[in-house]
């Protein structure tokens, strides 16, 4: 390409007519197709739902529910599945971003799962992300939901690089990624049996750094955690942990007062913080463009264990 | 053009002004479509550390050296386990002015539907060949689904180079059969690297080993190569004029809009149209997106659009411009490539599933399958599976077609197991854009 394209001020909508077709914006390509998978999913599902986790991929997913649905209200209700060890931060804007949207927001907890036996706690400060699975796929069968709509992206993990977007799922849950069904141009085939569903996956084809330009575009909020603060965070396994209710730092471990944000949102005893001074979207952006570690791998206790851990947990019915 | 640095760091802050190229790497299984890709990104940078770690310590536990390229893509247990691609890996990739959709499609011939699926929105095929075996029937194969596909611009890797000493010849005659089989297949565009994917020669760094070669590397390739952006998905403007499948009613205080994503040509306010298949007309009176409204709908953008009557539209019609209709019918001629574990065959019941609609459909014939080798049409009356050929289907309730050469998008259908759901067939309507030609293939 010898284009010398300048762009002094992002058009809001990121396309303009005779743009899109030579120097065609990535990101409202990128935007288009995901609202055409959001509309496709709640076509053809008979109960869909929305999978959010109060992360920056749930935010940019429920900001293009928005596009592709309003003035209409959301095929969907907004599933959060809670492990209870949260950011607080994270619930209040959870809270505040369905209010704001006048959705209907249903929480299943693992809590609950432990306590009706269905899985075993794993102990004080050890991570319950894992047992999100059992939660999620008990959630689908009480709802009799056959789509569940979730953020995951393809490059964050090398076994969800593996994945379609609109993913099948049997009646146990269970993904096998050796009989996917073909799918082909965007003929996504979502049609199912009692008892299955399929997963969707609008943001299939996004990178950390799509998102976070889309937020900047879009004006999108986030939690702040998001975005560097003085936090107390204790050194283990490699990983920057915020000292909580569930995690206490043990004799010999290091902790430290660091202005800190997470690139990641997730179960807060396996979610780690990254150093950062980023206080905006811009600032975050630059630091994401010069990354040398991927944000799974910067921050997630789970995905250490073995080469193919996302792929054992999406086989159990992972998100 | 070099892109140097971390993954996206050459990217403009906010993400204008770089366009979208979508590319599947293809060819027969061990001739190196994982090692290129797993080179192409390493040799640009575009591996986090971690990542990279990873895969070292996987190479270094299987005992295949210092650094298992292939290992980048081929990420699934089972992959691991046989070294083989089973399933299409998506990566990622950015330089200063392009990004890159990459589909790392597996060679086995059993895996051909999912190769399709990593094809099926490419703007480009990356079709690697091995030097010291040359075109295999699975080399032939993949060109020829991606030619079916409408992939029309071909960048061919001489992979192994290092192990023909650079033979020129060597290179020459995988040039020279593919330039045929791509002239055969009508493909506008061809180029030919000769290259060493596990040494990095000609992929990202320019080789020294053969002096002979002028043309450009791998890297070079595709970023001159044009980028169809999502055109090549939702339609292409070759001529169909203006299709927009209904996906979505979208219900307000004025009325109603109809949402989906334009294809084959932009669509205006003002511009009269059909409501296909019950044929009514009526005028596009605004057309919007959530962020306002638009003076023209490019193709590939998702919108809703208001019509100045008040009809019965619903979800899986179509809105087409009323001076270039489509075709209604419920006979369809297609290409069928089939991916079913029982032949295909005459009297067979099945699913269509076409832009927003589904129908159930019937097998009249099957007319002919196309053989890989010789690039002809031979009268058959079923397919195999991952076999191609032309079919005859009635369904039960009228399609809105378009030839597949002019729209992507109203010119393909798959075809759906009643009984299980599963995709069994990936259709485009019409026959097979060959090329008869005087040329003898050497094979």
């Amino acid at each position: 390409m010898t284009s010398t394209h300048t762009v002094t001020t992002a058009p809001r909508s990121g396309f303009d007519a005779d743009g899109l077709r030579r120097h065609a914006d990535h990101l409202a390509l990128l935007e288009s197709h995901a609202i055409f998978v959001l509309r496709e999913v709640a076509a053809e599902s008979e109960r869909p739902v929305l999978l959010f986790s109060g992360g920056k991929d749930s935010a940019v997913l429920l900001h293009l529910a928005v596009k592709a649905f309003r003035p209409g209200r959301f095929p969907f209700p907004i599933l959060h599945i809670d492990t209870g060890h949260n950011f607080p931060e994270v619930i209040t804007y959870r809270d505040a971003r369905v209010a704001e949207l006048s959705e209907r927001l249903i929480v299943a907890r693992v809590q609950d799962s432990i306590d009706s036996g269905r899985v075993a706690d794993p102990g004080p400060g050890k991570s319950r992300n894992r047992l999100q699975a059992t939660t999620l796929l008990d959630a689908i069968a009480e709802h009799n939901f056959d789509a569940a709509i979730g953020g995951a992206r393809r490059d964050e993990d090398k076994a969800r690089a593996k994945e379609r977007v609109l993913s099948f799922r049997d009646a146990f849950g269970q993904w096998d990624p050796k009989r996917q069904r073909p799918e082909l141009w965007q003929l996504y085939q979502g049609r199912v049996l009692p008892g299955e569903h399929v997963r969707a996956f609008p943001l299939s084809d996004w990178t950390e750094l799509d998102i976070w330009q889309y937020i900047a575009r879009e004006h999108i909020e986030l939690a702040p955690i998001y975005f560097a603060h003085r936090r107390s965070v204790v050194h283990r396994d490699g990983m920057l942990l915020a000292v909580s209710e569930w995690i206490t730092p043990q004799p010999g471990e290091l902790v430290e007062e660091l202005n800190v944000r997470f690139r990641t949102v997730g179960d807060a005893t396996g979610t780690g913080a990254v150093r950062s001074d980023a206080t905006t979207t811009r600032e975050i952006i630059a630091e994401v463009a010069a990354a040398r570690t991927s944000e799974r791998g910067a921050t997630r206790a789970d995905d250490r264990f073995s080469e193919t851990s996302m792929e054992d947990r999406k086989r159990e019915g992972y998100f | 053009m070099a892109p140097v640095g971390p993954p996206g760091a050459s990217m403009a802050t906010d993400g204008s002004g770089t366009d979208l190229l979508r590319f599947a790497a293809i060819g027969s299984v061990d001739d190196g479509k994982s090692t290129l890709i797993g080179r192409l990104l390493f040799d640009t940078q575009q591996l986090f550390d971690d990542q990279l770690e990873a895969v070292s310590v996987a190479s270094q536990r299987r005992g295949i050296g210092e650094m298992d390229l292939s290992l980048v893509t081929d990420g699934l247990r089972a992959e691991r386990e046989q070294g083989i691609t089973i399933d299409v890996a998506y990566r990622y990739a950015a330089t200063p002015t392009r990004k890159y959709i990459i589909a790392d499609c597996p060679g086995h011939v059993q895996y051909t539907a999912n190769m399709a699926t990593g094809a099926s929105t490419a703007d480009l095929a990356l079709v690697v060949v091995d030097v010291t075996s040359g075109l295999r029937e699975q080399t032939r194969r993949h060109t020829c689904i991606a030619a079916l596909l409408g992939v029309d611009q071909l960048l061919v890797v001489a992979n192994k180079m290092d192990l023909v000493g650079w033979d020129k010849d060597a290179y020459d005659d995988v040039a020279q059969q593919m330039h045929s089989l791509a002239r055969r297949l009508s493909i506008a565009s061809t180029t030919v690297v000769p290259i060493s994917a596990l040494h990095g020669d000609n992929v990202v760094e320019r080789s020294t080993a053969a002096p002979w070669y002028d043309g450009p590397t791998v890297l070079e390739a595709l970023e001159a190569a044009p980028a169809g952006g999502w055109a090549a998905v939702h339609g292409t403007h070759r001529g169909t004029g203006a299709r927009l499948p209904v996906q979505w009613v979208l219900r307000h205080a004025g009325g109603r809009s109809y949402a989906g994503i334009v294809g084959g040509g932009p669509l205006r306010p003002g511009d009269p149209v059909l409501v296909l298949p019950a044929g009514h007309r009526t005028t596009v009176t605004s057309i919007t997106t959530y962020d306002g409204q638009l003076d023209e709908a490019p193709v590939g953008v998702s919108v809703s659009v208001d019509l100045a009557d008040d009809l019965d539209v619903s979800r899986g019609d179509l809105i087409a411009a009323a001076d270039e209709p489509p075709l209604v019918t419920n006979d369809v001629e297609a290409t069928v490539c089939w991916f079913g574990n029982r032949p295909l065959r005459a009297g067979d019941r099945l699913r269509v599933k076409h832009t927003t609609r589904v129908a159930p459909a019937r097998v009249t014939e099957v007319l002919s399958r196309f053989d890989v080798n010789d690039l002809t049409l031979v009268d058959a009356d079923e397919l195999a599976d991952n076999e191609i050929g032309v079919v005859r289907l009635t369904t039960g309730t009228p399609l809105v077609l378009d030839p597949y050469r002019t729209n992507r998008v109203t010119g393909s259908f798959v075809l759906v197991d009643e009984a299980t759901n599963a995709t069994l067939a990936a259709c485009m309507v019409g026959s097979p854009p060959l090329v008869e030609s005087h040329i003898h293939l050497v094979r």
